[in-house]
């Protein structure tokens, strides 16, 4: 409308309508997040009952459970998207952005998982932290997917950090069984050292399971929005990589002659 | 355990279960979407496949 | 020239310069050995370092391995030694199995040197039964490692910042080891009347640790070095 009362001031840079790496798609996927993780808050909060061993504590498992769940599919994620850019026969980059985007939204939930986890272990075993194989394999996962994004900052090219990463997201289907199947050899021969009363696996009935259903569904509408938005912003931190390098070249080329 | 929310027993852990969850998610979520506002300034309508 | 003839001239390369250059001898055993000292020191009662001595043993042989792998790759990258390499086309999966030979020779001397350590500082004792558990735990775990180690230092060789990195990645992956390793070694050597018995199922999971990253390493090293700078 501008544009037709005054048309002598042009827009300087016309193809820049889309200020966000957001679409109508997400954030309708954003709004019904946002709705179930209210339900998910007044269900683990408020209309579940307390546990009969775990009393109250249980509510945190309505937090914990859903965080391991999406940091676990995500790390699944980084997996296949990292196997997509390897064995593809394209090479496609797009793949390599969706591993990257998937390992960081794995690498911040694990972490919170890890948190949760030891709060609720501290009400109901006692102790923040119990050497099983559950717990030891996920804290080296975590600290794998710390490797795995320091390796993807290396530098170089972006076909170089997608085939070095891809390589490192495909190891760790090695390391991960590798790594539980040796913890829990070692853990069964010390069942003698530990403090846990109840094992921590809770019967739960309708309604918790219910609470934990509505968790598990926000929580992966949280991470296909996440994932969704990330990937589109390592596209674009990609894009004005190369633009930056280009700018440099055509300088250094203008200095030259 | 009746009585409700105030009388839920180690309401601290859960509580801060909780929030810690949400803040977390909100710190990253948001430092996702002003990354994107930043660089959508920078890089042509033609180069954002999702449009 | 078969891949096998190929591995052999790359570790006998990398195990001449180790001879002229005494990084080993000269630097990472004494490294390795003062751990040992440094660990008696933090653990200060006997009886307990005698309890823990096999844990010492692998923990002291893993961070002298970062070092070896630092090392083994340093003078790869250093005079572009890995590209004129590759630019020859010399088969990444025998330079792969060459450079893993050469490193788990280095890794095997710096273990019996462990031991011989933890034997005279911590008062360890090595039945005679227990030598051929002792034996094949060495075998089996050295195995393991240099896989992982030569992978993972492939993968961040010719990068600024490998230093720090190397640890962060490694030290996850070879948890199996340092678990199953120390298992089977306390059953060797019976520390705390473990018998010897239960050693042995652990050297299973040795061996299928060295299987699978061996493979793994080998089928990921040439796309590795390929975009190696």
């Amino acid at each position: 409308m501008t544009a037709a009362t005054t048309p002598t001031t042009a827009p300087v840079e016309p193809a820049l309508r889309v200020r966000s790496s957001g679409t109508m798609a997400t954030r309708t996927l954003g709004i019904a997040t946002i709705v179930t993780m209210g339900w998910l808050v007044a269900f683990g909060l408020g209309f579940s009952p307390a546990d009969r061993d775990q009393r109250d504590a249980v509510r945190i498992l309505y937090m914990h459970v859903p965080t391991a769940w999406l940091a676990y599919l995500a790390f699944v994620v980084t997996a296949v998207s990292s196997a997509m850019y390897l064995f593809g026969k394209k090479h496609s980059l797009g793949f390599d952005r969706v591993a990257g985007a998937s390992a960081e939204i794995g690498v911040v939930f694990m972490a919170l998982t890890l948190v949760t986890g030891m709060l609720w272990g501290k009400l109901t075993w006692g102790v923040y932290w119990q050497w099983d194989a559950r717990l030891t394999t996920t804290a080296l996962l975590f600290v794998s997917y710390i490797g795995y994004l320091a390796v993807r900052g290396l530098g170089g090219t972006h076909d170089q950090r997608a085939k070095r990463s891809a390589v490192i997201g495909l190891l760790a289907v090695i390391e991960i069984p590798l790594v539980h199947f040796s913890v829990r050899m070692w853990r069964s021969l010390h069942q003698e050292a530990s403090v846990l009363d109840s094992d921590g696996d809770v019967d739960m009935d309708g309604l918790m399971l219910f609470s934990l259903f509505v968790g598990v569904v926000a929580f992966t509408l949280l991470y296909v929005w996440l994932l969704l938005h990330r990937s589109r912003v390592i596209a674009m931190e990609d894009l004005l990589d190369d633009q930056g390098l280009d700018r440099a070249l055509d300088q250094r080329r203008a200095e030259f002659l | 355990m009746s009585g409700g929310i105030v009388a839920m027993q180690d309401a601290g852990y859960i509580f801060g279960s909780y929030a810690l969850t949400f803040a977390v998610i909100a710190a990253f979520t948001w430092r996702v979407i002003r990354g994107g506002r930043r660089l959508a300034n920078h890089i042509d309508d033609n180069d954002k496949y999702w449009t | 020239m078969s891949r096998w003839r190929i591995a052999r001239l790359v570790a006998g390369k990398d195990l001449r310069i180790e001879r002229r250059s005494r990084v080993l001898t000269n630097q990472v055993l004494p490294f390795a050995g003062v751990t040992m000292v440094m660990f008696a020191f933090a653990l200060d009662a006997s009886n307990v370092l005698e309890r823990v001595a096999p844990g010492l043993i692998w923990l002291a042989t893993l961070f002298s391995m970062l070092v070896l792998v630092q090392r083994s790759f340093a003078i790869e990258s250093d005079d572009g030694a890995l590209d004129a390499l590759r630019v020859a086309g010399v088969d990444p999966v025998a330079i792969y199995w060459g450079k893993s030979i050469a490193l788990a020779v280095q890794l095997a001397a710096l273990e019996i040197v462990l031991l011989i350590a933890a034997v005279l500082l911590y008062g360890a004792e090595v039945p005679l039964g227990g030598i051929v558990l002792l034996a094949t735990t060495l075998v089996t775990a050295t195995c393991g490692l240099a896989c992982v180690g030569t992978l993972y230092g492939g993968l961040t060789a010719g990068f600024t910042g490998r230093e720090t990195l190397l640890p962060l990645l490694v030290l996850p992956v070879v948890a199996p080891v340092l678990i199953g390793a120390t298992r089977a070694v306390e059953s060797a050597l019976g520390t705390d009347g473990v018998a010897l018995s239960e050693g042995w199922p652990w050297i299973g999971l040795l061996a299928v640790f060295a299987v699978a990253f061996g493979a793994g390493g080998a089928l990921a090293f040439g796309p590795l070095i390929e975009e190696a700078t």
